[in-house]
């Protein structure tokens, strides 16, 4: 016997059955392959695959680098990693994908709840749910990973792309996000975040920082969602964030229309909204092309102006202001010229005439009535800026005014996010 | 003589079956590994058309149970000679290395095929103490949680077309099943058996910990009354008599509401409903703690219950409702919105079912529906 050759202690029949499993897999990969109009959803389910790929996800050991190689592979289940210090490796993202157009559980593509986790080089779409989701760990890196729904954007798209939450030392880098129904790619409530390199597109938000403390967002593009990049707020969650910068970012043309489920947060995003900072504090906004947002090129504003506000909802401790805002040295152009909504039309076609624009930044004007003299939590926007709107949220709206040279003022540079090094934070 | 000589030996051996018919094999912890099949362990039996419990294994029920695509559950738990388990008043008990407990998921046969089964509360034709009548039910699954020098291990079985074993299916499994209400209408669906990681996306209560952990063994639901094989008793107290049990207090044992008893407050009902199906994830520290929404029967009922509470992380799940709950408006509620649907994103809980709970879901409406006050009172700033 050639010393290669597996001793043949299986069943003929066995070996049928998953020789012609093999076939089919085969058959199919090379068929989505080489057609560009057979998408996954035609394919059958390869439920020997997954079953594979999910016993190697609950097998893996720290260290482990699980390797898929290229294919369209298409799931029925949600795939789920509990294992710290594992690298799940595709082919490249346009070489591995991994499709759960019809999926009968999950909700997630890919759900992990581990430490030390790499993913990178693959494609998952069309999940139910979110994409990929990584709920708590430290030192979490997302390398050329691209999520996608291939319908284009739908409400009933999953909600985020790219999803790691309660955190610490996150990189996304040269990373996709096409078509989420929130966020395409989102941190909440992690610290010590780097997002850059990477493409969002035809989500409802594009790159969105939540309740995130010292975040780094830069040399990323995001075009043709609702809105381009987002540092948010929220109330009731573990931390309030703080300290992002942004900056070296491309936020062209965010003019999609709102597509978001009534009651998410990014569903009070106008279409058209470039840069939005929301509730936030000590935001840096520089050295970005913002051009093209028709509702207006950066937006600063409180939950106030969500609509969700009630007393009872909202946990009293919560802050509802954004403080510390610095925009500055960033190139413009165009934007603010078709804001979405009635109010906003009225606002702009009052202030500025049919054919005017919004200046570069509208700003709701709310401001913590308690600390409106402390000059660190002041909103400051450079003459790279056309000018700021102070809408007046304040008084329903009543007094709106360019208030531009009132905020000719300079903050403190934030410092940069360093990451620890892999490995540091388990050790 | 000689008949006598040949009919002796046989008679031993005929007597050797007998009782090794009427003695099985005892059950036995398994240190570690994973068993190929449910037999290995000894717990249950397949014998004479019935799934019957082995000696010194006990059954148990819970007072709500978790709803799982309306199965009916046979829960046992079994310890070695010597340990036991230690009393805690909110958590699952304290097990001992040894402790096996089992989950056995079932339906009472309908007519229309193998895959036919009964949407109903009716227990029979199984009950824990006489174990189950294979003719009459389909058996789906059975879970093996056992707690090892470790920690926990959970083993999912999923059992073969004549019910003779149930084989380790660590990824999971799928069954398309069709499920029969009263009225004789078929719902076609797909009950999914979870992999080892979803069992632990539940059992893990703390994200932090990472602790693997029973559920159902709580003393308040535990604190009820069952059918044993010699009479009916209290589940505590049997299992104290049984020495799995020590350290339980004197004087009145906690006790969860039953959702389904109308005698008892509405409230009580929804909040121990809640706690069973969804606080496994929406607790303090746990897995669904970013989004703040707490539905355990300990959490206070503010916002972090849900009352006027904007959604944190809904996407779709929203159904274009702003918040969790609207007290007296379950239809502007995004929490019966979610329990009703069974798209995937939208649906909670997330996993377990592919099925809506309908009388659950009436009980959060009516909880909802029966809640005084509103969210309107809004303030735009406080000046």
């Amino acid at each position: 016997m050639h010393p290669n050759r597996q001793p043949r202690t299986r069943s003929p029949l066995i070996l049928a059955a998953s020789a012609l499993a093999a076939l089919v897999a085969i058959g199919g990969c090379s068929k989505s392959a080489t057609d560009p109009n057979v998408r996954a959803g035609d394919l059958p389910v390869d439920a020997a695959f997954g079953k594979k790929l999910q016993e190697q996800l609950l097998d893996a050991k720290p260290g482990s680098v699980i390797e898929i190689p290229a294919g369209h592979y298409h799931l029925d289940r949600g795939l789920s990693l509990r294992v710290n210090g594992v690298t799940i490796r595709g082919a490249g993202m346009e070489q591995t994908i991994l499709s759960f157009r019809d999926q009968v559980a999950g909700p997630e593509g890919l759900l992990a709840q581990a430490s030390d986790f790499t993913i990178e080089g693959l494609t998952i779409e069309d999940t139910k749910g979110d994409a990929l989701k990584i709920n708590s760990g430290e030192n979490i890196t997302i390398r050329g990973v691209r999520v996608r729904w291939t319908d284009g954007p739908k409400t009933t798209n999953g909600a985020y792309g790219l999803y790691p939450v309660k955190a610490k030392n996150v990189l996304i880098e040269n990373s996709q996000s096409f078509g989420a129904a929130d966020a395409g790619i989102y941190v909440g409530q992690s610290k010590n975040v780097v997002v850059r390199g990477c493409r969002a597109e035809q989500n409802v938000a594009g790159i969105e920082i939540e309740n995130t403390i010292d975040a780094d967002v830069h040399d990323n593009v995001a075009t043709g969602n609702t809105g381009g990049i987002l540092v948010f707020n929220m109330p009731n969650l573990s931390q309030p964030g703080h300290s992002t910068r942004v900056f070296h970012n491309k936020v062209d043309a965010n003019n999609l229309g709102n597509f978001g489920a009534k009651g998410t947060a990014v569903s009070s995003v106008p279409a058209g909204s470039g840069v939005v900072i929301n509730s936030n504090s000590l935001v840096e906004i520089f050295d970005n092309d913002v051009t093209s947002n028709v509702t207006a090129n950066v937006i600063i504003s409180s939950y106030f102006s969500t609509g969700y506000f009630n007393t009872k909802g909202v946990q009293p401790n919560y802050d509802p202001y954004p403080r510390g805002i610095y925009v500055h040295d960033n190139r413009f152009g165009g934007g603010g010229d078709s804001p979405d909504g009635m109010d906003l039309k009225v606002l702009k076609t009052a202030l500025f005439g049919l054919n005017g624009h919004f200046p570069d930044v509208l700003w709701d004007g709310y401001v913590d009535p308690a600390r409106a003299d402390v000059a660190e939590e002041r909103l400051c926007v450079d003459a790279t800026a056309s000018g700021v709107l102070n809408a007046d949220g304040p008084h329903k709206y009543k007094d709106p005014k360019v208030v531009t040279e009132a905020l000719r003022c300079k903050l403190a540079p934030l410092s940069p996010v360093t990451l620890a090094p892999a490995g540091a934070a388990s050790a | 003589m000689r008949l006598n000589f040949f009919l002796a030996p046989a008679l031993c051996l005929l007597a050797a079956l007998a009782s090794c018919a009427r003695a099985p094999v005892p059950v036995d912890f398994i240190a570690q590994g994973k068993p190929e099949h449910l037999s290995e362990w000894h717990l249950l039996n397949v014998a004479e058309g019935r799934l019957a419990l082995n000696a010194g294994v006990l059954p148990y029920d819970l007072v709500t149970p978790l709803f799982s695509d309306y199965a009916h559950k046979l829960r046992t738990v079994w310890m070695p000679k010597g340990v036991s388990a230690t009393y805690t008043a909110d958590k699952a008990f304290d097990f001992p290395v040894g402790t096996v407990l089992t989950k056995t998921f079932y339906y009472p046969r309908a007519n229309g095929g193998p895959d036919a089964i009964l949407e109903t509360y009716d227990a029979e034709p199984g009950s824990p103490a006489a174990g189950l009548d294979l003719s009459r039910v389909r058996l789906v699954e059975t879970r093996v949680l056992v707690r090892r020098a470790d920690g926990w291990t959970v083993l999912p079985y999923v059992w073969n077309a004549d019910q003779s074993e149930a084989e380790l299916e660590r990824t999971g499994d799928e069954k398309a099943l069709t499920l029969v209400d009263a009225q004789g209408h078929g719902q076609k669906f797909t009950y999914v058996v979870p992999n080892e990681n979803q069992c632990a996306s539940c059992h893990v209560t703390n994200l932090k910990s990472g602790e693997f952990t029973p559920l159902g063994p709580k003393a308040r639901n535990l604190n009820r009354t069952l059918a044993y094989a010699d009479g009916t008793g209290n589940q505590i107290a049997r299992w104290v008599k049984a020495g799995f049990l020590t350290g339980v207090p004197a004087g009145e044992l906690p006790r969860a509401a039953d959702w389904r008893d109308a005698g008892l407050p509405i409230a009580d009902r929804a909040r121990t409903y809640l706690d069973v199906n969804c606080a496994h994830c929406h607790q303090a520290g746990g897995t669904a703690s970013n989004t703040s929404l707490r539905l355990d029967s300990l959490g206070p009922a503010d916002w972090s219950l849900g009352l006027c509470k904007p959604s944190v992380a809904a996407g779709k799940g929203t159904g274009d409702r702003i918040h969790d709950i609207v007290p007296g408006k379950p239809d502007d509620s995004i929490l019966p919105y979610r329990l009703a649907s069974t798209e995937g994103g939208v649906m909670m809980p997330e996993l377990g079912r592919s099925t809506v709970h309908r009388e659950g879901v009436q009980l959060i409406r009516d909880w909802i529906a029966a809640m005084p006050g509103h969210c309107q009172d809004t303030t735009s700033q406080k000046d």
